[in-house]
């Protein structure tokens, strides 16, 4: 078998909050394979966001190990998690977190600039639908649309790995389906490997392998043996 | 207490970097204020009650000699309320372990009662006593200097004749508060006094029995001065009279005058860029907390709190940053208030110096700098008054941006998007940049106010010193003698070169203007003693007419080739008319130039001489000064090497002291600026940070968007400041001129770089304090909530 892009062993992350010990992840094991679309379901709380930052380099974990690839990436310093962030992963959020005083084109040109070898921006907005909305401030543009920005900022280095946290949670139904189907397209064109965390349930139907998180740990995980489209979610 | 001021409190505890960096900066506008204002009624107070108690002279006037016998007619001019008719001789001193020769002044006390006008303030001992041969009250200053106490001896020369004097009392006179010596740009306690003896001792020594050569005149309040003047010249003109004055032309009236123009330009100028600079970040940092607490704010007017409760409760937290402000103000200003009188204590003799702690002072400086900050909190906080609750707790709209140059222009391709990020951002909010540029140029502006003036003194004395008063000493003779004098002088030991000069005082006028001034007699081809035209070229005095400064020429009104009217003080008030023939610089005293020969037919009396410039052999100069304590004919030396030292030590430490204090107001109003201004920019873009350090950029890039924003303002500051320092300084120079000196106008170009790297410095600072914050970003939390 291939050797998985990420692998997570006895993977636990416990926060201090005063006095009290909150135990966001408990010892989770995980593999996500190369072109992989994974979506984590679960309730707030569960530990899919910790995972998540885990993944993506943005916290530590309290004990377990993550492997990105053959590297280990708990043993990462800070300097080499931003290099590991810059150069592999690619973000998407809630809220798109998209930089208000740059265009559409310069926050994506925000990452090529940095990027080893991007697309171009222009070319990352064709995939996303939005050629014709380059030079509009994000404040110009619906929440769909910055959020379809917002992805191809993140595609435009050619990631290995996108990490999609409720990237419709502040959507509608018909914004929604648009961003699902960059996302789906991406997947299958650029063969990047995806774990999407999302509330809606509807979204599970579109994922190669589902994991539903609880207290912490994978309660369940299951594999789709047919794929549904995005146009085909039920909301 | 209310649950609000809890909250109030918290704040301030969470804010509190920021609230002092903002009360720093009121405390200054605080300071300055209790300084100045303090300062200026301390000495103008102090002054008043001294020259009245002591009953200081409100006219003056020298003469040759007259009998005392005018005295009646001198008390019959109306107005007039108390004469004093004195003998005011110049003396030469020889104080045991100085080599240089003291000079001094003689003033005759009456001899068994107390001066009508001028009255002594005894400080130690007791007042000389007629008939008690050598008997001397000496001027506190001098005493000191030389730590002489009742009882202490020294010698003096008084006629041309060596007489031992015994110190019997210390005293202050409302006449000598500025004593100033021959020759001196500054006082010299040592080498520079005044000594008061009984009249009947003084009449002995110079021949003056029945006579007097000096009239001191205090006149009624309501008295009209310029007819009493007109008067008493007219009653002195055959005696040798030189002119009537009032107090605006005694010299140490003058100086304590200028003193006090100077406090009270420092109090319009140096209080109200504080007080700007703390409204401007009280309005900053006010606004954003708002901002941050909308739906505080419309959770509390949800809660039923009304407009005006939550109004005040913002009100309030401006009001306790000032307080702050007020409190370290006040106790700095009070120090330094004392500082400044402990300085003047140095400069002036007064019998008393308080720096008055009058209450309503502080309280005019607390209420101004409270004023300020709510004038600048006022619009912030009127935001929240008209804010409907429902739209409070909604977060506000994105920000707008938008391009100056089109998005696709070429031109921004050049920039990285870090640095666009940075521009736009400043061009988005112009007004707040512009402010911001503002404040941070106004201490570019103070460090060169506090500069330039090292650069003016020192070109200042330059040119006095090496280009016009060439010369290490100066001997005047008690009255003029003929040329053969020169020699004389010329051959005393360690002379190199020696060079005559005339004097005379006048009455200068044009017109319906006039001055009275001297006109200096300067030889051919001088050396020593020169005249500067406006490139500070020595000039050739030219056979005939006036060379007058610019200062007298625009005083008189009087241009080239104007024919001007010159009264002769000294020689029964001959008339004549002289053309002036050409303008010079000067920047010390009311100077009028004429060559020695064109004085001589002026005055016509043929060739004479008040004195003689030389150029001495240091290695000689204690042979020089014991053969002038030895010359009964030379009355008074100044000692020109001497004061030039003196001159630059007090200079340099009054600079040192000036440069000290501005610089630190300068780092106190950049840190104040920039550190605030960071903050801000931190608290508004901490989410854009995150989100850049979650794509990838390392601590220093992302921090690179702060920092090149807040090089940008500080940049923009530079040149606002080089010119906004450049229009201080001059209001500075145009405030100091006066007919005592001038500062010339010299701003050097290291002056302008060393102020810019100050502020970069502390900006940097301020830059990196902030910085550390951005390395501690907590990426998780900030991408979590939405703004």
């Amino acid at each position: 078998m291939e050797m998985p892009i990420f692998s997570a062993r006895s993977l636990t992350k416990v926060y201090r909050s005063g006095e009290v010990e909150v135990f966001a992840l408990r010892g989770v094991d995980l593999d996500l394979q190369e072109g992989e679309m994974a979506v984590l379901l679960g309730p707030s709380g569960s530990g899919k966001s910790t995972l998540l930052n885990i993944l993506g380099g943005l916290d530590h974990a309290t004990s377990g190990t993550v492997r990105f690839r053959d590297e280990e990436l708990t043993a990462y310093s800070e300097r080499h998690l931003t290099r590991f962030r810059r150069e592999h992963v690619g973000f998407v959020f809630q809220f798109y977190n998209l930089i208000p005083s740059l265009t559409a084109w310069e926050n994506v040109a925000l990452v090529t600039e940095i990027s080893a070898a991007p697309m171009k921006p222009e070319e990352a907005l064709e995939m996303v639908g939005l050629k014709d909305r380059m030079t509009h401030f994000p404040a110009q543009l619906s929440g769909g649309e910055q959020q379809r920005v917002a992805i191809a900022r993140a595609i435009a280095k050619r990631p290995e790995v996108m990490l999609c946290d409720e990237p419709t949670g502040a959507l509608d139904s018909k914004t929604g389906i648009l961003v699902l189907e960059a996302l789906w397209r991406i997947n299958a064109e650029l063969e990047t490997t995806m774990a999407i965390i999302t509330h809606n349930a509807g979204i599970r139907q579109i994922a190669h392998r589902v994991f539903t998180f609880r207290d912490g740990r994978i309660a369940e995980a299951e594999v789709n043996e047919r794929r549904a489209k995005p146009a085909e979610v039920n909301w | 207490m209310s649950v609000l001021d809890r909250k109030l409190v918290r704040d301030l505890a969470r804010m509190w970097a920021q609230v002092l960096a903002i009360a720093l900066v009121m405390a200054c506008g605080v300071a300055t204020i209790v300084l100045a204002i303090g300062a200026y009624r301390s000495l103008d107070e102090t002054r008043a009650a001294f020259y009245d108690r002591y009953r200081f002279a409100t006219v003056f006037s020298g003469l040759t000699r007259a009998p005392l016998h005018l005295r009646d007619r001198i008390a019959s001019i109306s107005g007039v309320s108390g004469i004093e008719l004195r003998i005011v001789k110049p003396v030469l001193l020889d104080i045991p372990g100085m080599a240089e020769p003291a000079t001094g002044i003689a003033v005759s006390i009456p001899d068994h009662v107390e001066p009508a006008v001028n009255r002594l303030y005894l400080r130690a001992g007791r007042l000389p006593e007629p008939g008690r041969v050598g008997e001397v009250a000496v001027t506190e200053p001098f005493a000191l200097a030389h730590r002489m106490a009742p009882g202490s001896r020294f010698d003096a020369i008084m006629n041309g004749r060596k007489q031992t004097l015994t110190i019997t009392g210390i005293v202050l006179s409302p006449e000598f508060i500025y004593a100033i010596g021959p020759g001196d740009l500054i006082p010299d306690q040592r080498r520079f006094g005044v000594f008061f003896m009984p009249r009947a001792t003084l009449a002995g020594i110079f021949d003056m029995h029945g006579a007097f050569n000096d009239v001191a005149l205090r006149t009624q309040r309501n008295a009209d001065l310029s007819a009493v003047i007109d008067t008493l010249d007219a009653l002195l003109e055959p005696y040798g009279g030189t002119g009537a004055h009032d107090r605006e032309d005694q010299i140490s009236h003058m100086f304590l005058d200028s003193e006090l123009t100077q406090l009270r330009a420092m109090a319009m100028v140096i209080p109200p860029v504080f007080l700007f600079v703390s409204a401007f970040l009280v309005n900053m940092i006010l606004t954003r907390l708002i901002a941050l607490e909308r739906e505080q704010v419309g959770l509390m007017k949800a809660l039923g709190y009304g407009p005006m409760a939550i109004a005040w409760h913002y009100a309030k937290l401006t009001l306790a940053v000032a307080l702050i402000g007020i409190a370290i103000g006040s106790v700095a200003g009070n120090w330094l208030g004392r500082g400044m009188t402990d300085l003047y204590a140095r400069f002036y003799s007064f019998p008393f110096l308080i720096f008055r702690q009058s209450l309503d002072l502080y309280t005019i400086a607390a209420a101004v700098s409270a004023l300020a900050a709510l004038a600048g909190s006022a619009r912030a906080i009127w935001g929240v008054v008209g804010l409907p609750p429902a739209v409070a707790m909604q977060p506000p709209a994105p920000t707008r941006y938008r391009s100056l140059l089109g998005s696709g222009s070429r031109l921004l391709r050049v920039f990285s998007q870090l640095t666009i990020m940075a521009l736009r951002h400043l061009i988005r909010w112009p007004v707040r940049t512009l402010t911001t540029a503002l404040g941070t140029s106004l201490a570019v502006a103070l460090l060169i106010t506090a500069l330039f003036a090292s650069d003016s003194t020192a070109f200042m004395v330059d040119t006095v010193f090496t280009r016009t008063e060439r010369q290490d000493a100066t001997l005047s003779f008690g009255t003029e003698r003929s040329p053969r004098a020169l020699q004389e002088v010329a051959a005393m030991p360690g002379v190199l070169r020696a060079e005559a000069f005339r004097t005379t005082p006048v009455i200068l006028r044009y017109g319906h203007r006039e001055r009275r001034v001297a006109i200096q007699g300067i030889v051919r081809e001088p050396d020593l003693s020169r005249a500067l035209d406006k490139a500070l070229d020595a000039v050739e005095p030219p056979p005939a007419g006036l060379m007058i400064s610019e200062w007298v020429a625009n005083l008189l009104g009087l241009s080239i080739g104007d024919i001007a009217e010159v009264e002769l003080l000294e020689k029964g008030h001959r008339m004549a008319t002289v053309p002036i023939s050409s303008i010079v610089e000067s920047y010390i005293g009311l100077a009028v130039y004429m060559r020695t020969d064109a004085l001589d037919r002026l005055i016509g009396d043929g060739p004479r001489l008040s004195g003689v410039h030389v150029a001495v052999d240091p290695s000689r100069l204690r042979e020089l000064y014991s053969t002038v304590k030895r010359t009964p004919a030379v009355a008074a030396i100044a000692l020109q090497g001497l004061s030039r030292e003196r001159f630059r030590e007090t200079i340099e430490e009054n600079i040192t002291i000036m440069t000290t204090v501005y610089t630190a107001l300068a780092v106190i109003i950049t840190f104040g600026v920039v550190y605030n201004s960071a903050r801000i920019q931190f608290s508004e873009r901490a989410r854009e940070l995150a989100s850049l350090r979650v794509l990838g950029f390392g601590k220093g890039e992302v921090s690179s968007v702060l920092l090149i924003e807040l090089g940008a303002i500080v940049a923009i500051a530079q040149p606002l400041g080089w010119l906004l320092g450049y229009v201080f300084s001059w209001t500075v120079v145009n405030g100091f001129s006066s007919d005592l000196f001038r500062v010339p106008f010299i701003v050097n170009r290291s002056t302008f770089a060393t102020s810019s790297l100050v502020v970069f410095g502390v900006a940097a600072l301020s830059a990196l304090i902030v910085r550390r914050r951005v390395d501690r970003l907590d990426l998780v939390r900030v991408l979590k909530t939405r703004e």
